[in-house]
């Protein structure tokens, strides 16, 4: 079901945004595209920032943007939670106002979360009565998401807001917004331009480019999309194998995980068996081969697979994407070079090997 | 010894710094806010006062205040009594003569604070009027500080426009400076004394603790 059906055309000196999209009502949808290809002016037509002048935009049941009929719902009258990529905590206020600010303008039969669940739930108990200056950036932020969701929002919208963060605040922070998924039942927009920080979060993914939806779908299916190859960019493309925690081989200091029947090998994660594993593997960390070795070698992970379909040649650069199915669809980019010499073609068997997985990260314990 | 020069000059000070807060925070708020084009024009227009000699401030504004001018007409017409040399002439003359002087540091200070902290307002379910009350006006503390007292002191300095509207009725509009001015004239050297020193003493310490108080303001905004 779509919570949110948008309609956008906005028109500055230098950029436009032109797109038609609907939001699933549930779980993190991300908005993903280079800097220029207005992920962020989407996020602020949605939130009311911004107001295209051609604009439908309709929650649920509720119209907030229609300019035929010049309907547009104020920021302040809708229903959401924003996170700005800087935390914006008011400076005069204390930890405790800030969160307090937008729980007092809402009418008590309106707050559907505690002011102490939240403190709980982003662990703000020993910040409470300080003042946001020299917080660190992490715990500004998550300051900032508990302030957003203590106006009991029934969309939260999210505009890159690790990016401002070095990798270990990433990190720090990254377990509260899974978290906040799995505990809040609430759709979440989520603008960034990398999608390793949301790997874990990620249920819709939309491609934007140039100011236009290029895809919209599971992530899955969006990233193993040989067209979208290009637009994704190298540091994005490949698959996301959801996988379960089958065993450790401590001497090793490696983890296996398991996909359908199939077992891969990871560095060692400290997970207990039969947790959840969300996995990032890159087209170009993975290769090809037409049969098994008949030598040993130090290959861990070599995968049985057959040739799904053959990306375009005639793009720029030596090299071409290939769909495969490891059980899982998945993509591998190979030079045109062995293309030619290993004559691939749709059907084929042959084997793919691992050479790197990206990105684990615990999703769940179940 | 006259007092009464003093008791007005505050008194004149403080209404226009009134009426000042009351016209300069929307003007300034829209010069710091408006992406119209009509702003260089705004700003330049406030920014006259800097530059005129008060005398052509006060000229003009003897004529627009006077029984027949464009202010002053409609106003005898409704009250039956006339604008110029009058009380409530200086402080018209006043505010516009120390406009710059509250209107720049609040810019300033809306400017500085930018509008991100309003977006997060609004996003918390604050109206414009209510992230105006709670959040911009907090942070431009300082600004307020500044425009609040450049202002008094400006209107307490002021000489040339009040000598051309107000005259200098005694009791009524002779104000602190016009009447030093008299003092000189009749030679009067103890009188001008106390009122220059006076003058000089307030200003300074009002300035130092304007100074020393806006360091101490916890918010830093930049």
């Amino acid at each position: 079901m779509s919570a949110i059906v948008s309609r956008f055309r906005v028109h500055y000196e230098k950029f436009r945004l032109d797109t038609e999209l609907e939001f699933p009502d549930r779980g993190v949808t991300v908005i993903f595209g280079r800097s220029g290809s207005g992920k962020t002016t989407l996020l602020r037509c949605l939130a009311g920032l911004e107001r295209s002048p051609t604009g439908h935009m309709k929650f649920g049941e509720s119209v907030w943007q229609d300019e035929s009929l010049n309907l547009f719902l104020p920021v302040h009258r809708r229903p959401i939670g924003m996170v700005f990529q800087e935390a914006r905590l008011f400076p005069h206020l204390t930890v405790r106002n800030n969160l307090m600010y937008g729980y007092r303008r809402i009418d008590p039969s309106q707050r559907l979360i505690a002011f102490d669940r939240v403190v709980d739930l982003m662990d703000l108990h020993p910040l409470l009565d300080r003042r946001p200056q020299g917080l660190s950036g992490g715990e500004q932020q998550r300051i900032a998401i508990g302030r957003a969701l203590l106006t009991s929002p029934k969309l939260l919208l999210m505009d890159e807001p690790l990016s401002n963060l070095d990798a270990e605040r990433k990190q720090d922070i990254l377990p509260f917004l899974i978290r906040l998924k799995e505990e809040m039942r609430l759709p979440i927009v989520y603008v960034t331009h990398s999608l390793e920080e949301v790997l874990q979060l990620m249920d819709t993914l939309v491609l934007l480019q140039d100011g236009r939806r290029v895809a919209t779908g599971p992530a899955n299916e969006v990233l193993s999309r040989l067209d979208l190859a290009e637009t994704a960019g190298p540091s994005v493309v490949g698959s996301v194998l959801t996988t379960t925690v089958a065993g450790h081989e401590n001497e090793f200091s490696l983890t296996r995980v398991q996909y359908r029947d199939r077992f891969l090998y990871i560095p060692e994660q400290p997970l207990a068996v039969g947790s959840r594993l969300r996995l990032h593997l890159l087209a170009r960390d993975i290769s090809i081969a037409l049969g098994k070795p008949e030598t040993p070698n130090s290959v861990l992970n070599m995968l049985p697979a057959t040739v799904l379909e053959i990306g375009p040649t005639d793009t720029p650069g030596s090299s071409v994407n290939i769909k495969l199915d490891v059980g899982e669809p998945i993509l591998a980019t190979i030079t045109r070079k062995s293309l030619a010499h290993l004559k691939l073609k749709p059907g084929m068997k042959v084997y793919a090997s691992v050479k790197a997985v990206r990105m684990v990260h615990e999703i769940e314990e179940n | 010894m006259d007092w009464q020069p003093v008791w007005i000059t505050l008194q004149l000070a403080a209404t226009t710094v009134c009426v000042l807060l009351l016209i300069g925070t929307p003007v300034a708020w829209w010069l710091a806010h408006t992406p119209s084009r009509a702003r260089v024009w705004v700003e330049a227009v406030v920014a006259l006062p800097l530059v005129l000699p008060p005398t052509v401030l006060g000229f003009y504004l003897l004529i627009a205040l006077g029984a027949n001018g464009v202010i002053g007409g409609p106003f005898q017409s409704i009250t039956g009594s006339s604008l110029a040399f009058t009380f409530t002439g200086l402080v018209i003359a006043s505010t516009l003569y120390s406009f710059p002087f509250v209107v720049q540091p609040l810019q300033g200070a809306f400017e500085a604070s930018g509008k991100s902290y309003l977006e997060a307002a609004w996003s918390l379910r604050a109206s414009k009027w209510d992230a105006f009350i709670s959040v911009a006006s907090p942070l431009a503390v300082r600004g307020y500080l500044t425009a609040v007292v450049l202002g008094f002191a400006h209107t307490l300095g002021e000489f040339g426009v009040v000598l051309m509207v107000g005259g200098n009725i005694p009791g009524k509009t002779k104000v602190v400076s016009i009447a030093i001015y008299d003092h000189v004239e009749a030679l009067e050297y103890p009188q001008a004394h106390l009122f220059s020193g006076g003058l000089l003493l307030f200003s300074f310490a009002v300035l130092l603790v304007v100074y020393a108080y806006n360091r101490r303001l916890p918010v830093h905004v930049s």
